[in-house]
């Protein structure tokens, strides 16, 4: 049998992670690349889980391990990158228990069955993501065709019915249309109509915002919101940007270096932020109070190289409230500062004081 | 708690170091990784020494004939008899008295003694001064007959001094029309990618004409107009030159690419600013800039000219005796009677293959380090 | 797509033109011409030509008039289908050319076929078991078969069936069937004698072909479009050959633009070295004794051969590849 989350709540003991609404829950996952000069700990130890209908927005900077993490949870992380340790568990019927993806081949039938079916994924770069030799009507109906026994003629009426979900106008033209043919905005409404075709249980949106221009990131954003929550989907929205997250996540998880350094509701994050990199992203975002012709602030230093990651807390050689002996020593650990807001940092640690 | 198995002062170091280097320097370490590349530099070096002093590694003057002594099939040396020595068995040779061939037999009787750095017959060294010691000589002159490692020809010539000889000429041919149609490919390519406009159009143009026609044909019709009468030095020239005037398109083309990239970025910009002469621009600014590339791509041309010459040469319309190349020297296995009676004549065709596999590798080697993100 | 067509068709004649100027300015680059030789031939064989008699030969084959009437004479007549005679031969030109170039165009495209049936399969595996043995194998196999010249490889299987087996390779037909008229056994006897040719001659191409496909399929490999065909749940080997190996194939279409020539004018020289009943011997022996009319066609046919090539090989693109197709049209 399947490993299912029957046997693991018991070894979790206290943290009654899991709800029936759960769709995914990661826990623990670490992946590595090991490469010539050494190995990189892309994901180091992250835990979060989606529920039904809700919106996890995963936030960091560039090389902090986003990709990584969901590429991990579909089963798509390419050699020399290995996943080492951790579970995902995913629910694929409602009413039954969670399985373990990491059961299965990650290239065998089973697995394959999942990805594209009841997790999709909406890339990055739509124009690199679509083929450009293929028309948008082949790659569509092939998304389908995967997964559903049916005509190619069927499976063309899908789509047609999905790119108008997504408000494509006129969607039977654009069949036969090639990729370059369309505007960058059209061309993530072809991605997410793609993600749409089978009906997932979990969209994993990949910084889908990032290769279009801000009018019609907004235009993506509410599409992406109202499909979401006309359909009750579970999904998981990568971001580096933090306005963006406002906008459309209910929960967040902020990543530094492969690690969760702070996770919370929404409202907490942005009201009380209590890992000093939340605060110092929050402080660089430009509001409406922002007084003009001033300086926002930055975060000073740059991203460690990979194979050489500080000592104790990954964020301390930039940190502004580094505190030394503790911070470039012992790593932090996820602690609860409320409900469900927890942060790793040893200013809001009781274990500092001992330690010291 | 580092995870990196490399330690990481050496890391840290290392990314300063990369920070301030040049961008040779840059390259070289690249090149250095690619070990086949590194090595099949060390081969090319050993042949163009060779190709400098032929006369000191072979064992006989190349021209000289001896007409008792033809189709003598290779020698070995052997260097072991019962105890360290250095010698080769004679070979002794008779007519047949029917076929008016000669065969030979090996005299396991009679050695024939051999010593390094020994006296032989006199060659020029680079053309200044005579010298009569070779890396490989008889310990008796005067007594022994010479030897023969790849045997010798119709005439009885030596085919490994022939060989050693052919990789002067085959070499410089390849380097004098790689140099030549270098010189022609980055002038207009240069020109073509910087100014742009109808003079990019028109040089295009011509390349594009001049690529869509089949070399072959070409050279063998431009070869075959050159005056029978012609010196071997006159015939040397016209050759080089007719296998440099198709092949300069390739080298354009890639110049003209790189150029076009390099015209917007800010050096070039800033060059321009402060006043430079256009002229000055393309040939002070970006041709220094592309040499990394243009040295691979002209190390990747020199072995598709060796092997163009030899094409020439085997079918009689390149290089003509008395001058040796290795095309020359393969014309004499060109048919399946002269190949069947002495496979050894095709020997040349070795050095061939290995010259060229080598400079392939190498080329590639110096592609991938001026161009990590090809 | 038609459009297309028919504007790289506009391009023909403007191309031909320029060619059989330069195939005549190259026949015509020797100094002396055809008499002349043939004078020196006579005068060699110990009987002489008065300078009358040269005069009328002259005047005959109409060397005396000035090159522009010769070039417009030859294109005047080549275009009414009369290709002249071979002064060599004494024999009209498309006799002797005509089965040869047939011969010639069916090795040149045994040739590609066999070329792209080997490389394909090397480089699709070459580049998804990259760094593999075989991978290797075929790295030196490559370096190999690009170093070795043509004539080079015929020599040395030519000398291996001679020296293991005592059996002749040269030519394309047994000798009975050599002069004769076609049939269906000739045909069989050709198809026994083309292989080893086509292997010969596809040897060098099949090497850089897989290598030019392995590196374009590396490139391809890494794209987004894998990762997301990888998303959609598809079978690895299905998504390889569905889209990178599809897509790899364009530059490796676009470079039969040049190779098709080089199969032609290439098998040159491993003609010659077979004895083959093409047009490659032909042209150099014409060359050899200064037959200009005959060597002007057949280097002509060359440079046909070659637009023809280039031509296949630009609507096989746009046919495969719709941003050209429609970005020309």
């Amino acid at each position: 049998m399947r490993p299912t989350l029957t046997i693991e709540r018991c070894q979790l003991g206290s943290e009654s992670f899991v709800n029936n609404e759960t769709i995914l829950s990661v826990k623990g996952l670490k992946t590595e690349f090991v490469l010539d000069e050494g190995t990189a700990k892309a994901v180091d130890g992250v835990s979060f889980k989606v529920d039904r209908g809700q919106v996890v927005g995963i936030v960091g900077e560039s090389g902090c391990g986003k990709s990584v993490t969901i590429k991990s949870i579909m089963g798509i992380i390419q050699k020399p990158g290995k996943i080492v340790e951790g579970r995902i568990f995913f629910r694929l019927k409602q009413n039954e228990e969670l399985v373990d993806l990491r059961s299965y081949d990650s290239r065998g039938e089973e697995m394959r069955n999942i990805r594209g079916n009841d997790i999709a994924l909406i890339p990055q770069e739509p124009m690199a993501a679509l083929s450009p030799v293929h028309t948008i009507g082949n790659q569509l109906v092939e998304a389908i065709r995967l997964h559903r026994n049916i005509s190619k003629k069927e499976a063309e009426k899908v789509a047609v019915e999905r790119m108008r979900q997504v408000g494509m106008p006129s969607p039977e033209e654009r069949m036969s249309v090639y990729s370059w043919q369309l505007s960058g905005g059209l061309r993530q409404r072809v991605m997410i109509a793609m993600a749409l075709m089978c009906n997932p249980r979990l969209l994993i949106a990949d910084e889908p915002t990032t290769a279009i221009d801000v009018t019609t990131q907004a235009q993506v954003l509410s599409l992406l919101r109202e499909l979401q929550s006309a359909q009750e989907l579970a999904m998981i929205f990568i971001t580096h940007d933090l306005g963006v997250v406002a906008q459309i996540a209910d929960y967040v998880v902020v990543m530094y270096l492969g690690k969760v350094v702070e996770k919370g509701p929404v409202d907490d994050i942005f009201h009380s932020p209590g890992h000093p990199y939340t605060k110092a992203l929050l402080a660089s975002i430009p509001t409406i109070h922002t007084p003009a012709r001033e300086e926002l602030p930055t975060i000073g230093g740059s991203l460690p190289h990979p194979f050489n990651r500080p000592m104790g807390c990954p964020f301390h050689p930039r940190c502004a409230a580094f505190i030394p002996g503790t911070c470039d020593k012992i790593p932090p650990t996820l602690t609860k500062i409320s409900s469900q807001h927890s942060v790793s940092c040893f200013l809001h640690s009781e274990n500092l004081v001992d330690t010291q | 708690m580092s995870t990196a198995t490399t330690d990481p002062e050496e890391l840290v170091d290392f990314d300063d170091a990369v920070l301030v280097a040049p961008n040779w320097k840059l390259v070289w370490w690249r090149f250095k990784k690619h070990r086949l590349a590194f090595y099949s530099g060390f081969i090319v070096i050993l042949i163009v020494i060779i190709a400098a002093f032929p006369g000191f590694f072979s064992t006989q003057d190349p021209y000289e004939s001896a007409t008792r002594g033809s189709f003598m099939p290779p020698q070995g040396i052997h260097i072991w008899d019962k105890g360290p020595a250095f010698y080769a068995y004679a070979a002794i040779g008779k007519r047949n008295q029917t076929t008016l061939k000669m065969e030979w037999v090996v005299d396991e009787e009679t050695k024939v003694p051999l010593r390094l750095f020994g006296r032989g017959y006199e060659w020029e060294v680079l053309g200044l001064f005579k010298s009569n010691i070779h890396l490989l000589a008889l310990r008796n002159p005067d007594v022994d007959k010479p030897i023969h490692l790849l045997g010798t020809d119709r005439l009885g010539r030596d085919q490994w001094s022939r060989v050693l000889y052919g990789t002067q000429v085959s070499l410089s041919i390849g380097l004098l029309a790689v140099f030549l149609s270098t010189v022609i490919g980055i002038f207009l390519g240069g020109i073509s990618g910087y100014f742009g406009g109808l003079t990019d159009m028109i040089i295009q143009r011509m390349i594009e004409l001049l690529q869509s026609i089949p070399p072959i044909p070409i050279w063998l019709a431009l070869s075959a107009s050159l005056p029978r009468t012609w010196s071997v030095t006159q015939g040397y020239i016209a050759i080089t030159a007719i296998l440099a005037l198709i092949t300069w398109t390739g080298l354009a083309r890639e110049v003209r690419g790189r150029f076009l990239v390099l015209r917007e970025e800010d050096f070039v910009v800033a060059a321009k600013m402060s006043g430079c002469s256009r002229m000055r621009i393309v040939f002070r600014h970006m041709v220094p800039t592309l040499s990394s590339h243009i040295i691979a791509a002209v190390t990747l041309a020199i072995p598709v000219m060796i092997i163009n010459e030899t094409f020439l040469s085997f079918l009689g319309l390149g290089l003509r005796p008395p001058a040796i190349s290795w095309g020359v020297l393969l014309q004499e296995a060109q048919n399946l009677q002269s190949v069947a009676l002495a496979p050894w004549l095709m020997l040349p065709g070795v050095a061939v293959i290995v010259t060229v596999i080598a400079l392939n590798i190498l080329g590639d080697g110096l592609r991938d380090a001026a161009d990590p993100y090809h | 797509m038609l459009a297309f067509i028919l504007k790289r068709l506009m391009t023909l004649p403007l191309l031909m033109f320029i060619f059989s100027v330069l195939a005549f300015i190259l026949i015509q680059a020797p100094p002396g011409d055809f008499v002349t030789s043939y004078v020196a031939e006579l005068a060699a064989s110990g009987s002489s030509v008065d300078q009358l008699q040269i005069d009328a030969l002259r005047q005959l084959y109409g060397l005396d008039q000035p090159a522009y009437m010769q070039y417009f004479k030859w294109i005047w007549r080549m275009l009414h289908g009369d290709l002249g005679i071979s002064l060599d031969f004494q024999k009209p030109i498309s006799e002797l050319i005509g089965q040869r170039l047939l011969l010639t165009v069916l090795l040149g495209v045994a040739t590609l076929i066999f070329t792209f049936a080997v490389a394909l399969p090397i480089g699709i595996f070459s580049a998804t078991r990259q760094y593999s043995f075989l991978d290797y194998f075929f790295t030196v196999f490559n370096y190999v078969g690009v170093a070795t010249p043509t004539f080079m490889t015929a020599l040395i299987l030519m000398w291996l069936a001679f020296s293991q087996f005592g059996i002749t390779i040269t030519g394309l037909f047994s000798p009975e069937f050599a002069d004769e008229s076609w049939s269906w056994a000739r045909v069989i006897d050709l198809s026994k004698h083309i292989w080893l040719p086509m292997v010969i001659l596809g040897l060098d191409g099949t090497a850089r072909l897989a290598r030019i496909l392995r590196a374009n399929l590396l490139d391809e490999l890494n794209k987004p479009y894998m990762e997301m065909a990888r998303a959609k749940g598809m079978p690895e080997w299905r998504l390889v050959l569905k889209y990178p190996v599809r897509l790899a194939l364009n530059p490796l279409v676009s470079s039969l633009g040049w190779y098709l020539p080089l199969i032609f004018s290439g098998s040159l020289i491993v003609a010659t070295v077979l004895n083959l009943p093409t047009i490659g011997p032909l042209l150099l022996r014409s060359l050899i004794s200064q037959d200009m009319f005959l060597a002007g066609t057949i280097v002509l046919t060359y440079f046909g051969l070659a637009v023809i090539g280039t031509l296949l090989s630009d609507i096989l693109l746009a046919w495969l590849d719709p941003r050209i197709r429609m970005e020309e049209a």
